[in-house]
């Protein structure tokens, strides 16, 4: 892969070829063609820079990333168990501290959204609790994708997945998504806020904005998973701009219990412009009642607005 | 022992412990209360907020929690501690597999107590024995001097680059935490020549980032494992080393593996663990005094197995009433199949199982002056297939 | 001569880049660079990150021993530079 080389040595990708292994997320990881979680992650660490140390929860980005003996991870990186990277990262804290080697490096701790809403929500309580100067960011792609497909507490309503499938007496998972930023800033936190692969500019300046600041932070991310959603993995950037733009997934921070950043569009697009994306939602176009329950996301969508203010004037 | 220095105190066995491991210059501690370890914990916060202890002390919201914070201090390079008990030892369960595969000196502290169902906070080891395979060396102690003592050696065996594997020290709840003995302090120089700061071979480092806890396919997860049994086996040399080493420094007289309590010419011989065996050394003198050959060996380290000290010390008895505080159920005590597995393939005693006090049931000297007479009765017998229960109130059990 | 396991499986960092994930692909994106406007969207957007600019700002290249194929870069792109093309073997 040699090129004319730089005068300098390119600081990024956008500045130049950076050999693989000396890159802070390195490819050849076992992630799925189009994964947005992986491309999330690279996204994340490369905007948190080579000073950070990253306790990963068990998932697809960790196994994905890490099989002996390989790893992708170019910055120091550990992973114990599924629903404990918190508390894991606030042990790294407390021992950077105790030694004296805290200084301008950065903890994240991050898992998807079956170790954050999930098994590992007490442990994200305690840690935003404790205040540690901890990032925690939930990569949600809305079930248990790395053991199939399986629902979890993300997965939005009427999703169909491995153990609330569609089928004849069910259109899917019932029950709405656990409201996560709403409750991680519940917790009296300084920075909490909603950000999607889709809008790849704007996470990674929620990353550096979190980083800057001293205490707990939430970063919930919305990343679409071709093969869990049975969509086109060319169409993952597509849909999760969808999701974003139809307001069932919006963009926003919370800054010490008062929303701000929240993404606004002039035009908001019906949800079934999402929907029709993905084929875990295609019982709702086929089954009778589906487009009742399609009337029903639009609701959720627009209470979205509504408490938000998506809608620009 | 008048080489033994170190002021005499007269103090509750948790602030034995807690004061042992503030010697230890721990970095990072963290624990979540449940009786009977609380006196433990709590004396450690006080020293911490009164600046007699340099260390983050981080308060969590469960066990599980805690466990998982010195697991991440431990793998950033720090010297970790933590204590718990029971339900609070379950809660750890997952972690503690985790912290052993994956090398980490962390040093615990187990306030042996009963488990739930029923609930109970009194003391029983059914605790630490049922987390035996986990990884951890396990040493028990049988009074406030040795859980004092054990705690520098507990990190310095678990730090030494040969081993690196956690290690579990217990003592017995409300028994030894709740009550007053006397004992003589270490001195705080002395602790610091016999164990150094703590210089981990890797750690969470963003000069020399590694990647800790990657995914083993079948092609190297049984060779990893046969490495962590291997590390886990030679520790016992480096265990009696450090027990050596320790006995020059202080002035102690400590054995690495077991204790031999008048047994040299026992034809029966008692083997248990912990607190337990304060009261069966009074069983012995008096059964001495009436003319009985019987003895004790206080068995301290549990895993790995001493297998070659066991057998030395016990071959010569005709038969070994193992007394413990715990039951595998659906076979009997975990002590008696231990020492059976000594024995697989050897000419030895007949090996009988005797599980007593458990939940806090008092064990008393004239219960183990019975069942050592009892015992006696067993030689050249085939020892039953079920365990004998000590001092069980038949009258409140209903029939089958 | 095998290579020795490591106590505690730890692993050396960013070492992925041996298993080349270039073989697993069916689609290959060629990018022209005439219509590249250098946005560089693409390079933020590929889940390998097997995107990258070219010197003096001539546009961008990709690294076919890690592209899976997964066609975002060719979806994303606003001018419509690149076009996927399937593989020959």
């Amino acid at each position: 892969m040699a090129t004319n080389a730089p005068a300098t040595k390119p600081k990024t990708l956008k500045d130049g070829y950076i050999p693989p292994a000396e890159r802070l997320f390195s490819p050849g990881h076992r992630g799925c063609a189009g994964c947005g979680e992986l491309l999330a992650a690279r996204l994340v660490i490369e905007a948190a820079g080579p000073n950070t140390i990253v306790a990963n929860s068990t998932g697809c980005l960790e196994v994905t990333t890490t099989p002996y003996p390989e790893s992708s991870w170019g910055v120091p990186w550990v992973h114990s168990l599924f629903e404990n990277s918190a508390a894991v990262a606030s042990g790294v804290e407390a021992a950077l501290k105790s030694m004296g080697r805290k200084e301008g490096v950065n903890i994240i701790a991050q898992g998807g959204d079956g170790s954050t809403v999930d098994i590992g929500l007490g442990l994200i309580s305690g840690m935003l609790e404790r205040g540690n100067d901890i990032l925690y960011v939930c990569y949600d792609n809305e079930a248990y994708m790395n053991t199939g497909v399986q629902r979890s507490g993300a997965t939005p309503f009427c999703a169909s997945t491995t153990t609330s499938p569609s089928g004849e007496q069910s259109f899917g998972n019932m029950r709405p998504k656990k409201p996560m930023v709403e409750i991680a800033a519940a917790h009296g936190i300084p920075y909490a806020a909603s950000a999607s692969v889709a809008y790849p500019r704007d996470l990674q300046k929620k990353v550096k904005k979190a980083l800057s600041i001293k205490g707990p932070k939430y970063l919930h991310i919305h990343v679409p998973c071709p093969t869990g959603w049975y969509a086109e993995s060319i169409n993952t950037i597509k849909i999760g701009k969808l999701a974003v733009d139809t307001g069932l997934f919006p963009l926003y921070e919370i800054e010490n219990g008062v929303v701000t950043g929240v993404k606004k569009a002039k035009v908001r697009p019906k949800v079934e412009e999402y929907l029709k994306t993905q084929n875990r939602f295609k019982h709702l176009f086929a089954k009778p009642g589906g487009d009742e329950v399609i009337k029903q996301i639009q609701a959720i969508a627009d209470r979205n607005a509504e408490r938000l203010g998506l809608d620009e004037k | 022992m008048s080489k033994v220095t170190g002021k005499k105190v007269v103090i509750e066995g948790s602030l034995a412990v807690a004061e042992a491991v503030k010697y230890c210059r721990p970095n990072v501690i963290s624990a979540y209360p449940i009786t009977p370890q609380t006196h433990i914990v709590e004396d450690l916060a006080q020293m911490v907020a009164d600046g007699e202890l340099k260390a983050e002390f981080v308060n969590t919201e469960s066990e599980f929690a805690a466990a998982s914070v010195v697991f991440g201090a431990s793998t950033a390079g720090a010297r970790t501690y933590t204590a718990t008990t029971s339900q609070g030892l379950f809660l750890m369960f997952e972690v503690l597999y985790n912290i052993a595969g994956s090398r980490l000196p962390i040093v615990l502290t187990c306030a042996n107590r009963a488990v739930s169902a029923p609930i109970s906070i009194w003391n029983d080891q059914q605790d630490s024995l049922a987390v035996r395979d986990a990884g951890w060396i396990q040493v028990f102690c049988e009074d406030a001097q040795e859980i004092h003592d054990f705690q520098p050696i507990a990190f310095k065996v678990a730090e030494d680059p040969k081993v690196r594997l956690p290690f579990m020290t217990m003592l017995d709840g409300f028994v030894n935490t709740h009550t007053y003995e006397q004992l003589v302090l270490m001195d705080q120089a002395l602790v610091d020549q016999y164990l150094p700061t703590y210089k981990p071979v890797v750690r969470l480092d963003p000069a020399h980032p590694m990647t800790f806890g990657a995914l083993a396919m079948p092609d190297v997860y049984h060779e990893i494992r046969y490495m962590l049994n291997r590390a886990l086996m030679g520790s016992m040399s480096v265990y009696a080393d450090a027990v050596k080493e320790f006995n020059e420094t202080f002035g102690r007289e400590y054995t690495p593996f077991l204790e031999e309590y008048r047994s040299e010419d026992a034809d029966v011989v008692m083997v248990s663990m912990g607190s337990l065996c304060g009261t069966i050394k009074d069983a012995v003198d008096e059964l001495r005094k009436e003319g009985m050959k019987v003895g004790l060996v206080k068995l301290r380290m549990h895993r790995p197995l001493p297998k070659t000290a066991i057998r030395k010390a016990l071959d010569r008895a005709s038969v070994v009433a193992v007394i413990e505080k715990d039951i595998s159920l659906g076979l009997e005590g975990i002590i008696a199949t231990d020492v059976r597995a000594t024995f697989a393939g050897h000419d030895g005693p007949n090996v009988l199982s005797y599980v007593a006090g458990l939940g806090g049931r008092d064990v008393t000297v004239p219960q183990l002056k019975t069942i050592m007479k009892e015992a006696a009765t067993w030689k050249g017998r085939e020892s039953p297939d079920e365990p004998f229960w000590v001092g069980l109130k038949r009258d409140i059990i209903p029939e089958v | 001569m095998a290579e020795k396991l490591t106590d505690g499986a730890v692993v050396k960092p960013a070492s992925t880049h041996v298993n080349k994930t270039g073989a697993w692909r069916s689609m290959r994106p060629v990018v022209d660079l005439e219509k590249c406007v250098k946005c560089y969207i693409c390079i933020d957007l590929c889940p390998e990150g097997a995107i990258s600019a070219l010197p003096e700002k001539k546009g961008v290249q990709v690294d076919y021993d890690y592209c899976k194929g997964c066609g975002i870069c060719s979806s994303a792109c606003p001018q419509t530079a690149y076009t996927m093309v399937r593989e020959e073997k």
